[in-house]
């Protein structure tokens, strides 16, 4: 069970803002992670602590490809992001760099600043003052085996070596 | 039981599956003919790829072309090169492409024969979609999608639901696979083909020059798109011919395959298109563009950085001046294309006219580098995004418009028609 406080983005987020082309001369998740979701919220790297949670609107992660968005997203200490829909690219990489992701239409109901509650397992999202509860949409069971190896270069690995 | 009917794009994915028939939202494993990073999105695939230690499944089908901070614009982009480059010589990949010799990898592909029609291709770039001009599936993934399929030769698509679109009419003069594919994302929005292939059909699609083609295929991806496809003819098979490294496979959509929805344009009298900041789909006819004075101008891109683009805006700017208030920086988008343009005098107009022309890169169209944008400045661009900040200082704005308008932009010093300056 993860328990965090709500950091809240609007619908269309794309990669250029959660980490802007200009430091993509690096792939140091750490460095990264200093300057995620920069030109959306200038505060937010500063103000972001581990465990915390991105709650966002339609089609997050739109635009570029590059997968340094969730990795900055993870090394920023966002524990989850649950938005309302994800963009495709952004949606595999999520999972293939580890970042848990849900997808849930109500969760715009929730206000910055709150606590939630997400049970990764079972996609329950609670908020802790307040006791709304909130069901995201099932992780499908293929995304689940990646997870549960611990992402898609260890389920690969797995796969090469059981000759599958 | 009888035939099932399919879309080009189920089609192709059956083929690479090993299936007859495969159904929207079903997912399978394909194989794929080509894998294709950059400098950006490369070093990652390498790091994810040598943790799995294999060789890669066949060092023929990957393509790495370091187009976006190339040639290297700081030493950090110098050192990610350089890592990239490296790989590519310890692994011997013949399809690794040198400044001097590369070009954006977009325009590069199709041109040097890389991509065919009937192909599945995954790029670590989100405009992978632009081959499916050919009549292939193509598609942008991450780093570490990327990585797994240079062990595996394939990888995991979730099959999409096809979207049709249909151009019908007559469009107004200046229009080109730019203002049509601008004029569908501002009636859909960016999430409205969200995990969908577009498919594009009709009339004008088929009067299209195979560089229109690829500029409409290009932006599928802002629409949300997974792919976007058009149905090979006999243009896209003059095109391959002569050019294609390896054999071809034409499929086409079933007359009663089944489509999520289809739109029925009629683009009769259509102008040319702005897409306004700070989203693609925010689109008006360049007539109700108002007074928008500009700062910059880019002609270039994996969308609009092709020879008929070219030819276009040396049309316009041909014994012209550029405005004295604008930098124009135009950048064709492969060797080739630039060796071309010299040839036919295109880039001597350029000149001429006081804009800047650079060797093919990314540069400007991410903010790299070639043409950052300051705070406050407007820039008119040929490219594809126009998102906050993608040009360079978050309170720069980008409008998009095909390279007629770019350059009769480029002169007046505002937003105009390419009629304004004739
Ligand atoms: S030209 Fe722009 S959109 Fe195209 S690949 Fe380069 S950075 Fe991406």
């Amino acid at each position: 069970m993860l328990e965090g406080t709500v950091f809240k983005f609007g619908d269309n987020i794309d990669t250029d803002l959660i980490i802007p082309a200009r430091y993509l001369n690096t792939c140091d998740p750490a460095e990264l992670a200093r300057h995620c979701m920069e030109d959306a919220d200038p505060t937010f790297a500063g103000r972001v602590k581990p465990g915390d949670i991105i709650v966002a609107g339609a089609n997050f992660g739109c635009g570029s490809s590059r997968e340094h968005a969730p990795v900055a997203i993870k090394a920023a200490g966002v524990a989850c992001v649950v938005a309302k829909s994800f963009a495709r690219i952004f949606y595999r990489n999520a999972f293939n760099v580890g970042l848990p992701i849900l997808e849930c239409a109500e969760i715009w109901g929730v206000a910055a600043g709150s606590r939630l509650q997400v049970d990764l397992a079972n996609g329950r999202i609670k908020v802790v003052d307040g006791g709304q509860e909130y069901q995201a949409r099932p992780v499908p069971p293929f995304m689940q085996e990646i997870i549960a190896a611990g992402g898609l270069i260890p389920y690969v690995k797995a796969r090469l070596a059981g000759g599958r | 039981m009888g035939r099932i009917p399919q879309t080009i794009t189920q089609k192709i994915l059956s083929a690479h599956a090993g299936k007859e028939f495969v159904e929207p939202g079903e997912l399978i494993s394909a194989r794929v003919d080509v894998l294709l990073a950059n400098d950006i999105t490369a070093p990652l695939a390498i790091r994810e790829f040598e943790r799995i230690g294999v060789q890669i499944f066949d060092p023929a089908a990957v393509v790495i072309v370091p187009d976006h901070f190339t040639p290297n614009k700081d030493i950090k982009s110098a050192e990610q090169a350089k890592a990239v480059r490296d790989f590519a010589r310890r692994h011997d990949l013949p399809n690794y492409f040198e400044v001097g010799r590369m070009g954006i990898e977009h325009c590069l592909l199709p041109e040097q024969g890389l991509v065919v029609p009937g192909d599945v291709i995954i790029g670590a770039d989100s405009h992978t979609c632009t081959y499916g001009a050919l009549g292939a599936f193509a598609t942008g993934v991450g780093s570490t999608d990327l990585a797994a399929a240079m062990a595996l030769g394939e990888t995991w698509f979730k099959v999409p639901e096809s979207l049709k679109f249909v151009f019908d009419g007559q469009p107004g003069p200046w229009v080109g696979g730019k203002d049509l594919i601008l004029y569908a994302i501002g009636q859909i929005g960016v999430e409205g083909a969200l995990y969908c292939a577009m498919e594009f059909t009709g009339p004008v699609i088929e009067n299209l020059s195979m560089d229109g083609r690829f500029t409409i295929c290009n932006m599928a991806v802002e629409a949300g798109a997974k792919n976007g496809i058009i149905a090979p003819d006999e243009k896209t098979v003059t095109y391959v011919q002569g050019r294609g490294r390896r054999p071809h496979r034409l499929f086409r959509s079933d007359p009663d395959a089944v489509y999520k929805k289809v739109y029925q344009y009629d683009v009769t009298g259509l102008e040319p298109c702005v897409a306004f900041p700070h989203s693609p789909d925010k689109v008006r006819p360049v007539s109700k563009a108002g007074d928008v004075k500009i700062d910059q101008v880019v002609i270039g891109s994996c969308t609009n950085g092709r020879l008929e683009d070219l030819r276009l805006a040396a049309k316009v700017l041909s014994g012209k001046q550029v405005h004295k208030d604008v930098r124009l920086i135009i950048i064709p988008g492969t060797q080739e294309i630039y060796r071309q343009a010299v040839k036919e005098g295109l880039i001597e107009t350029f000149v001429r006219a006081g804009a800047a022309v650079s060797t093919p890169t990314c540069g400007p169209c991410l903010g790299g580098h070639m043409g950052v944008l300051a705070k406050g400045e407007r820039a008119v661009a040929t490219t594809n995004r126009n998102f906050v900040g993608r040009m360079g200082h978050p309170e720069s704005e980008v409008y998009l418009t095909n390279p007629a308008v770019a350059a009769a932009s480029a002169v007046a010093g505002w937003i105009v028609s390419p009629e304004e300056v004739r």
